[in-house]
C-alpha cells in the first residue's frame, strides 16, 4: 500500500543541479530499508522555482524540500519516511520572515500563481501517458471528435478570447477561422517551439513537464482548420524536449490517439518534429515555415499570409507552444471559464519566466492583469543580496525595460505596448543597480546585429549604425548628437524593415532612452556609468569578436 | 553526380542509414540530414557535405548556404571537451561575461578556438533555457549553473584532472 507519493523534479535546472544523483540516492535507500510498498516515487517536469533545485515534494504531508543532496536524502528518508517526521530544516524557507514553509501550498511563491498551461507541469510523470490521461488527458480531443464539428471548436476558441502566446498576441480563434476558410488540398499545423528569446524557457518547460498537452492541443487545431499533419519545430539546444516530445508522440500513436483513424473516427492526424538550428530569427514565422523547407531561414513578405499561403505553399496555422497548451482546458472546461481569468481584452494566465536579479527565479504562471510589482515583489521575493530594484527588462530583443514607477502597471498586451515593452513570449529579467542600461542596450543590439538575416538593409546596417554609437558612448566617447542620431535611426529601422524583428529590434533602446535618459547624458557628458559597468579609460580587449 | 573525396569508414554507413531513413519521407528535411551527420562525425567537414548532396540530390551550393546560415552547424572539428557559455540575456545580467574572460585567460585562447593539446574549444551560445540558474556553461552536453569566474576554472580544472588520471 502506497503511504507516501514522492515528486521529485527532473527539469533540466534541476538536473543540471544534480537531480540525477539525489535520485538514484533515493531510489537505493528506498531499496535497502525495503519501503517499496509504502513510497511511490515519480520524477516529473519543472516544478517552478529553479533556482533552489533539485525540488521533491512528499505528499500528504505537502512538504516542499529544496536545495536537495545525497546527505539531506539520507535524513529524510530516516526521519520523515520511517518516522513520520518531515525534516523541518530541509524545507522552502520564506526569505522575509526566515521561516520554514511546512506547506507548498502557503509558500508566497506558488500563492498568486494560477496554473491552467503549468498544471501537470511538476505534478505527473511526463514520460508516462497514463498519467496524463489520468489527469483528464485526450478527453478534450475526444470531445472535439465526436460531439464537435470543426465550426463549433473554432467558436469555443474565439470566444474564450485566447490571443498567441509566442509574441504578437494574435487571437487564435481568427487566425484558425482563416486557415479553416482556406482553400487547399492538404493544410498544416505547426507549433513553434523555437523559443528564441534568450532568457525565456516557459516553452521548454511546457515540452518537458507536460508534453502531452502540446500534442493535444495540435491534433484539436488540426481537426478545426482541417490539417492532417503537424510539425513541432524546437531548438537544437533543447535536447530533453525533443527527447520527451518524441517518447510522447511514440506514446500517443500507440494508443491511437495520433496518427490515423484517431479514437476510430475518420480524423488522420500525424506529427514530425524538426530541430532548429540555432538561429533567433527561425521564431519567425515565415522564416520558420523557410526553415522547415530545408531552407536558410530568412522570413518572407507578408502577405501572404501563412494561413493563405504556408509550409510548401499550403495553408498552415502556427502557433506557439503555450497557446497550444491552453485548448484542451478551454475545450473542456468552457469559454467562459476560460474568459472569467484575465483583463478585458487579455484573457487566461501567461507563464513567464523569472531570473536575473531576483530571489527566486524560475518559472510562473499568473492571471494576465496582475502587476509586475507582484511577479517580482510577492511571487520572486524581490531583489537578490539587499540591492535595489533599476528595471525589469519584457520581450527581449524585441522588448523593452520597465522602470519602478511603472510597476504598477496591470501585465497585458496593451499596457505593455503602451509603456514600450511588449508581452512577448515571457522572459522577465530583473535588473538591480549594478546593471548599466546603456549596457543593456548595447547587449541587446549586439544580439540583433548577429542574428539579423542580412535580407533587408535597414535591419542589416541601420542596426549595426546603432550598435556602433552605443558602443561609442559606453567607452566614453559619445556626444549629445548620438542620441538624437540614435532615434532617427531607430524609426527609420522600425518604419522600413522587412519582418518584426528589424521592425521591433530598436525597443531596447527606445526604451531605456524613455526611461533612463539621465544614464545616457551621465555617460556622454560626465563619463560616468553610475553601474561601474563601462569602463572609460582602458580600452579593455573584448574576447567576443 | 559531383566526386567527393571520402574515404569510407563506419561513420558513412551511419550517416548511409540515416539518410536511407529520412528519403522514406515525401520531402526529406535537408537541416535533419545535417543534424544527423553532425551527430555522427561531430561536424560538418566539405566531403560529408558533398556525400549529402548527391545522397539527397541537392545543389552543394546551396547546402553550403544551410550550414552557414545556422550557428548550429561547425565546419571546424570541435575538441573532447566544448565548452559553451551562455551569453543570454539572464546570464549576461548576473555577470557571464566575467565568466568567459576568465575562460578564456585561463585556457589562454579566445571564442572559436581550441587548446594546443586539443581538449577544449571555447565558444560562446545563447541561453540553454536555464536562465534560472544563471549565469550557466555547458560542456559537451552536461550544464553547469551559479557560476563565478572562480567556480567556472575550478570546474574546467576537475576536467584536466580526470583527463590526466586517465592518461597516466
Ligand atoms: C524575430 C522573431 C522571433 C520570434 N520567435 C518566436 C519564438 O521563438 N516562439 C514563438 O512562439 N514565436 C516567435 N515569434 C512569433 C511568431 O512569428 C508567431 O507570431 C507566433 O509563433 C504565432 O503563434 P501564436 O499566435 O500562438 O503566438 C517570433 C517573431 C519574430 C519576429
Ligand atoms: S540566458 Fe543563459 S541559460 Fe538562458
Amino acid at each position: 500500500m502506497t503511504i507516501l507519493t514522492v515528486l521529485i523534479c527532473s527539469g533540466a535546472a534541476c538536473l543540471s543541479s544534480g537531480e540525477e544523483a539525489v535520485k538514484n540516492k533515493l531510489m537505493t535507500l528506498i531499496n535497502e530499508k525495503n519501503l517499496q510498498d509504502e513510497v511511490k516515487v515519480i520524477e516529473t517536469g519543472c516544478m517552478g522555482p529553479c533556482q533552489y533545485g533539485p525540488l521533491m515534494i512528499v505528499y500528504p504531508d505537502n512538504s516542499f524540500y529544496i536545495s536537495l543532496n545525497e546527505d539531506k536524502i539520507e535524513k529524510i528518508v530516516d526521519e520523515h519516511f520511517i518516522k513520520g517526521r518531515p525534516v523541518k530544516e530541509y524545507l522552502w524557507e520564506t526569505p522575509e520572515t526566515r521561516k520554514k514553509v511546512e506547506e507548498k501550498k502557503i509558500i508566497p511563491f506558488f500563492e498568486k500563481q494560477l496554473k491552467i498551461v503549468l498544471g501537470n507541469c511538476g505534478n505527473i510523470d511526463p514520460e508516462n501517458i497514463d498519467e496524463y490521461i489520468g489527469t483528464g488527458g485526450y478527453e478534450a480531443l475526444a470531445k472535439v471528435l465526436t460531439e464537435m464539428t470543426p465550426e463549433e471548436v473554432i467558436d469555443v476558441v474565439t470566444k474564450s478570447g485566447l490571443r498567441g502566446r509566442g509574441g504578437a498576441g494574435f487571437p487564435t480563434g481568427l487566425k484558425w477561422k482563416f486557415a479553416r476558410e482556406a482553400k487547399g488540398d492538404q493544410k498544416f499545423v505547426i507549433c513553434n517551439g523555437d523559443e528564441g528569446d534568450p532568457g525565456a524557457f516557459m516553452d521548454r518547460s511546457v515540452c518537458e513537464g507536460d508534453p502531452h498537452t502540446v500534442l493535444e492541443g495540435m491534433a484539436i487545431a488540426g481537426y478545426a482548420i482541417g490539417a492532417n499533419k503537424g510539425y513541432i519545430y524546437i531548438r537544437a539546444e533543447y535536447p530533453l524536449s525533443v527527447k520527451r516530445l518524441q517518447l510522447a508522440l511514440k506514446q500517443a500513436k500507440k494508443y491511437g490517439l495520433i496518427g490515423k483513424k484517431i479514437l476510430e473516427t475518420d480524423f488522420n492526424f500525424d506529427i514530425d518534429i524538426r530541430i532548429g538550428a540555432g538561429a533567433f530569427v527561425c521564431g519567425e514565422e515565415t522564416a520558420l515555415i523557410a526553415s522547415i523547407e530545408g531552407e536558410r531561414g530568412q522570413p518572407r513578405p507578408r502577405p501572404p499570409f501563412p494561413a493563405q499561403k504556408g509550409l510548401w505553399g499550403k495553408p498552415t496555422i502556427i502557433n506557439n507552444v503555450e497557446t497550444l497548451s491552453n485548448i484542451r482546458k478551454i475545450i473542456l472546461n468552457g469559454p467562459e471559464w476560460f474568459s472569467s481569468v484575465g483583463t478585458e481584452k487579455s484573457k487566461g494566465t501567461k507563464v513567464f519566466a523569472l531570473s536575473g536579479k531576483v530571489i527566486n527565479t524560475g518559472l510562473v504562471e499568473v492571471p494576465i492583469g496582475i502587476s509586475l510589482r507582484e511577479i517580482i515583489f510577492d511571487i520572486g521575493g524581490g531583489i537578490a543580496n539587499g540591492k535595489k530594484f533599476k528595471a525589469v527588462q519584457i520581450g527581449g530583443p524585441s522588448g523593452g525595460c520597465v522602470s519602478e514607477q511603472n510597476l504598477d502597471t496591470p501585465v497585458d498586451y496593451e499596457s505593455l505596448t503602451s509603456l514600450g515593452a511588449i508581452m512577448g513570449s515571457g522572459g522577465l529579467i530583473v535588473l538591480d543597480e549594478d546593471n548599466c542600461m546603456v549596457d543593456i542596450a548595447k547587449f541587446f543590439l549586439e544580439f540583433t546585429v548577429d542574428e539579423s538575416c542580412g535580407q533587408c538593409i535597414p535591419c542589416r546596417v541601420g542596426l549595426k549604425q546603432m550598435y556602433n554609437i552605443l558602443d561609442k558612448i559606453t567607452k566614453g566617447k559619445g556626444t549629445m548628437e548620438d542620441i538624437t542620431r540614435l532615434e532617427e535611426l531607430a524609426k527609420v529601422v522600425k518604419s522600413t524593415s522587412l519582418c518584426a524583428l528589424g521592425q521591433t529590434a530598436p525597443n531596447p533602446v527606445l526604451s531605456t532612452l524613455k526611461y533612463f535618459r539621465d544614464e545616457y547624458y551621465e555617460h556622454i557628458k560626465e563619463k560616468k556609468c553610475r553601474a561601474n559597468v563601462c569602463k572609460f579609460d582602458e580600452i579593455e580587449e573584448k574576447v567576443i569578436k | 553526380m559531383q566526386k567527393c573525396d571520402i574515404k569510407e569508414n563506419p561513420q558513412y554507413d551511419a550517416l548511409r542509414l540515416s539518410l536511407r531513413i529520412l528519403k522514406k519521407e515525401e520531402k526529406p528535411s535537408l537541416i535533419e540530414a545535417l543534424h544527423r551527420a553532425q551527430e555522427i562525425f561531430g561536424y560538418l567537414p566539405e566531403e560529408v557535405l558533398c556525400f549529402i548532396s548527391n545522397e539527397l540530390k541537392v545543389p552543394l551550393s546551396k547546402i553550403y548556404g544551410v550550414v552557414t546560415f545556422y550557428h548550429f552547424f561547425r565546419t571546424e572539428p570541435a575538441a573532447k571537451y566544448l565548452i559553451n557559455i551562455c551569453l543570454g540575456t539572464a546570464c549576461f545580467v548576473k555577470g557571464s561575461e566575467k565568466v568567459l574572460k576568465a575562460l578564456s585567460e585561463d585556457l589562454n585562447i579566445k571564442v572559436g578556438e581550441t587548446t594546443a593539446d586539443k581538449l577544449f574549444t571555447l565558444s560562446t551560445a545563447r541561453c540553454f533555457g536555464c536562465c534560472g540558474l544563471a549565469p550557466v556553461m555547458m560542456i559537451n552536453k552536461d550544464v553547469y549553473g551559479n557560476l563565478s569566474p572562480d567556480k567556472a576554472k575550478s570546474i574546467i580544472e576537475e576536467y584536466r584532472r580526470k583527463e590526466n588520471q586517465t592518461n597516466g
